[in-house]
């Protein structure tokens, strides 16, 4: 049988964030406690999750989770590491053995900082140096796959449902400052822990549910930016276009949100000439990434969260507020279950970003601007 | 020696009992086919002249004439075929180079037949175009690899200048001269209200349409016809055409009866003179060379309009793309051997060049193999038939198709393919004043906006099959895209899988 990344796999979803907008942490149970309400929007074959701010002692350095199919992957890997980084702290992940969970491969992690000199030599910004080391292991060390990359954050998933897959990786030991989560119904089985998601590059990790029609057009596009798709998974394409926009193009969250899942023409026509000129160009400059089908997704970034729907509104998402915490689910009671009585709780419309940021200064929320503009 | 006599390929059958003597089919046919004989009282018919293009066909008012093939045969032999014998007996007889037009009608493979389009089921939705927006809108011209802002962080619109198609598709060029004075008023017209763009080819461009500028792509090619500092800065954008599918390697050959008046005047050559272009341009001997006329006609034009460059699709077609598309060109636009011409040489236009959709998949892959896909928008002709075809282009590529023959069809063509002859009698091909006044420009423009609108609808609703509800999400999907009939190394080069995979 074929593994995901040598087929392409299309899948429904259930997703869960929390955001806490103060320093309160969330602890790991809240987000388990979550996802698991709509156990049956998985079928068990991938469940995952990602935490921000989880690694405060080790905040300065960037936190690789891998997965390792024997010990020959993982001696491949770890020399490739060394030639390229400050090997800081090595360890298992810990998790925990539970029936439910089996056929696990080995999951390691590693706390890196990249040598001083290879960095220089590289001629390449820190980030860019670390996206292209991770491309390296993933795509020429077979049996190896850095699936969490970024720095004081970490992606936790693998095969089964997101409730099992959480109290594995013993989640309910971890605080954040923010956690989504992921339940997936793939039509096929992925095969192996590096199909299920979030997926993350950096400091940005997606869940997704959906799927998209635009696939295909977004991988193309993407590749040749120096990116390669290796699991043909829409959130993989989703993970890379986030990346590109906001690291290397320099886009904000809310004008990748007006590239991806882009105003219609008609609606575009109907603005105001500046914010026009602009949703006109933003639309042709990076028409390549423009996300078509069905998708809600969570984007976790460093201080930050967003949510997304199509421009359709084809899935289900929902968001819900109470003092310095915010929800995000695919349902509603996967909101209700941890936090009974929300202050406000609203469906945002197709194509509407939310973003939540850390810093007060910075906190957008829920694009009012945008409201009047959606057909 | 006296020719050898050809049977005609077609005989023109009068149903005797309805004919009732009115003789508009002797006056309808420029070919002279139909005669009235005045010692019998009856129509006599030449069938050696008929073209088969169905006009007194359809302008008999009682149905009594239709054309058929004849049953004249050779020994059946499948290598010396009808065809091959009879080329020879012409050329034996004449010493001339066979002359076809429109496009290669040979039975080799068309791919776009043996590719089929996917369609969503249960894991995503389709969508109904009739219920929700479907964008069809394409901007032709380079995209920016990185972004500007002013000093309050204000995006700046750094694009160079575009082409903005209301629908994925434009018409080919086809030169004032080839075809009459009312196919470039109803193809203007057309353009104009479809918010998409014509062609002017080589010919020039006819004072009264300049006033079509803004829906206008006027054409450069090795002659120089008609290319003045007016001409270039009238339109929308400039062609560079440095070949053309139909017969790649050569240049237009416009026969000297049809530089006629305005035509003259047009391309700025004399009246009755033939308008042959060289082969090459003269001042294009290589890509370095390119980059200069290019850069000359931005400079002409203040660098306001982009600059296409079309080329035949040849065997190495994917790394001349790739020089276009580091040779400041904007748009490249791709022309399949079974494009259309209003002459070519037949041994060129059937044996020369390779299909648009072989030579698209791999331009397309190629550039985004060096990176530079961004750097041009990519527009596919060559034989383009239906609706269909434009969606297969796209998910192949292609930014954008243009359409000549299906242009022409539109407007009364009847593929007879005996443009070169300049007699045209459905007013296209040719420059005969009492011709081409049967062709109402109105009326056509009519007809071209309806063809393109059923299109476009009907791009709409496959593309809503397959839940993509704007173009963008289309171009260059090929997982959309699934071959039938194809071998593995066909699959390989269109970077598709194969039905049922």
């Amino acid at each position: 049988m074929k593994k995901e990344g040598e087929i392409r796999i299309p899948s429904g979803c259930a997703i869960s964030g929390i955001f806490s907008k103060s320093d309160r942490k969330i602890g790991g149970e809240d987000i388990i406690r979550s996802i698991a309400v709509m156990h049956d929007r998985s079928n068990g074959l991938g469940g995952g999750f990602a935490g921000y701010g989880i690694y405060p002692q080790y905040k300065d350095f960037y936190a690789f989770h891998v997965f390792y199919e024997n010990r020959d992957a993982k001696k491949e890997c770890e020399a490739i590491l060394e030639s390229l980084y400050d090997i800081i702290n090595l360890s298992k992940i810990p998790v925990r053995k539970i029936p439910e969970i089996t056929d696990e491969p080995l999951i390691w992690r590693y706390f890196v900082t990249p040598l001083p000199s290879k960095l220089a030599d590289s001629q390449l910004d820190e980030r860019e140096f670390v996206v292209r080391s991770v491309f390296r292991v993933n795509i020429t060390v077979r049996g190896a796959y850095i699936f969490s990359s970024g720095k004081n954050m970490g992606v936790f998933k693998g095969v089964g449902f997101p409730e099992d897959i959480g109290r594995f990786y013993r989640l309910e030991e971890y605080e954040a400052d923010c956690f989504t989560a992921h339940g997936r119904y793939p039509t096929n089985t992925p095969g192996w822990w590096g199909g299920a998601h979030p997926f993350a590059l950096l400091d940005y990790s997606v869940v997704h549910n959906g799927e998209i029609s635009s696939y295909d057009a977004n991988r193309r596009a993407i590749e040749v930016h120096g990116y390669k798709c290796t699991l043909q998974t829409d959130t993989e394409v989703i993970t890379y276009i986030f990346d590109y926009l906001n690291r290397r193009i320099g886009l904000s969250f809310r004008e990748i949100a007006s590239v991806i899942a882009a105003p219609f023409w008609q609606t575009i026509e109907k603005m105001e000439p500046e914010e026009r000129q602009i949703h006109e160009y933003l639309r042709n400059a990076f028409e390549s990434q423009l996300i078509t089908g069905p998708f809600s997704i969570l984007v976790g970034f460093e201080g930050g969260l967003m949510a997304l729907n199509d421009r359709l509104k084809l899935r289900s998402m929902v968001v819900g507020e109470k003092e310095d915490r915010v929800y995000i689910a695919s349902e509603e009671s996967a909101i209700r279950v941890i936090e009974p009585a929300p202050d406000r709780v609203w469906s945002p419309k197709g194509g509407e970003p939310v973003i939540f940021e850390k810093k007060a200064d910075k906190e957008e929320n829920h694009a009012v601007d945008f409201r009047l503009s959606r057909i | 020696m006296q020719s050898i006599f050809v049977y005609p390929e077609y005989e023109v059958e009068r149903n005797e009992s309805r004919c009732t003597m009115c003789r508009i089919c002797e006056r309808e046919c420029s070919n002279g086919v139909h005669r009235f004989n005045a010692s019998t009282g009856k129509i006599d018919c030449d069938d050696t002249r008929c073209a088969n293009c169905h006009r007194c066909v359809e302008m008999c008012p009682v149905r009594a004439l239709k054309i058929v093939k004849s049953g004249h045969t050779f020994r059946t032999n499948a290598n010396w075929t009808a065809q091959a014998v009879t080329e020879i007996f012409k050329q034996a007889s004449t010493g001339g180079v066979l002359l076809s037009s429109m496009g290669n009608p040979e039975e080799q493979p068309v791919y776009f037949d043996r590719i089929l389009i996917n369609a969503s089921q249960v894991t995503n939705p389709s969508i109904d175009p009739l219920r929700e927006p479907m964008e069809t809108r394409v901007f032709l011209g380079p995209k920016p690899s990185r972004i500007e802002r002013d000093k309050n962080g204000k995006l700046i619109n750094n694009l160079k200048p575009q082409l903005k198609a209301e629908m994925p598709i434009l018409f080919s060029a086809m030169s004032y001269g080839s075809v009459s004075y009312k196919v470039h008023e109803a193809l203007a017209k057309a353009a104009g209200a479809l918010g998409i763009y014509y062609n002017t080819g080589e010919g020039g461009l006819h004072e009264d349409f300049y006033k079509y500028g803004d829906h206008t792509i006027v054409q450069v090619a090795s002659g120089r016809f008609g290319v003045h500092p007016d001409y270039l800065n009238s339109a929308a954008a400039i062609e560079i055409k440095m070949g053309q599918g139909a017969k790649p390697g050569i240049g237009g050959h416009l026969p000297g009866t049809k530089i006629v008046d305005d035509v003259s005047r047009t391309r700025m050559i004399p009246e009755g003179s033939d308008a042959i272009s060289p082969a090459p341009h003269h001042d294009i001997y290589s890509i370095e060379d390119l980059r200069q006329l290019i850069d000359s006609l931005k400079e002409a034009t203040d660098y306001k309009k982009p600059v296409i460059v079309k080329v035949a699709a040849v065997h190495n077609i994917a790394a001349i793309a790739g020089g276009i598309a580091r040779s400041g060109a904007d748009i490249i636009s791709i022309d399949g051997y079974r494009g259309g011409t209003g002459a070519a040489p037949t041994r060129i236009r059937n044996n020369v060049g390779i299909p648009i959709e072989l030579a698209l998949a791999s331009v397309d892959r190629r550039l985004r193999e060096e990176g530079v896909r961004d750097r041009v928008s990519l527009i596919a002709a060559g034989s383009i038939r239906n609706s269909a075809d434009i969606v297969k282009a796209i998910a192949l590529g292609a930014d954008a198709c243009s359409i000549g023959t299906a242009a022409l069809i539109a407007l009364g063509c009847h593929l007879c393919r005996s443009c070169q002859t300049g007699s045209c009698n459905w007013g296209i091909a040719t420059q005969k004043p009492e011709l081409v006044k049967r062709l109402d420009a109105e009326e056509g423009a009519r007809r071209l906006i309806n063809l393109l609108t059923a299109w476009n609808h009907e791009i709409k609703e496959m593309m809503g099959g397959m839940g993509i509800n704007s173009i963008e999400s289309l171009k260059g999907n090929r997982l959309m895209l699934r071959g039938i009939g194809l071998n593995a190394k066909e699959l390989e080069i269109l970077g598709i899988g194969h039905a049922g995979e």
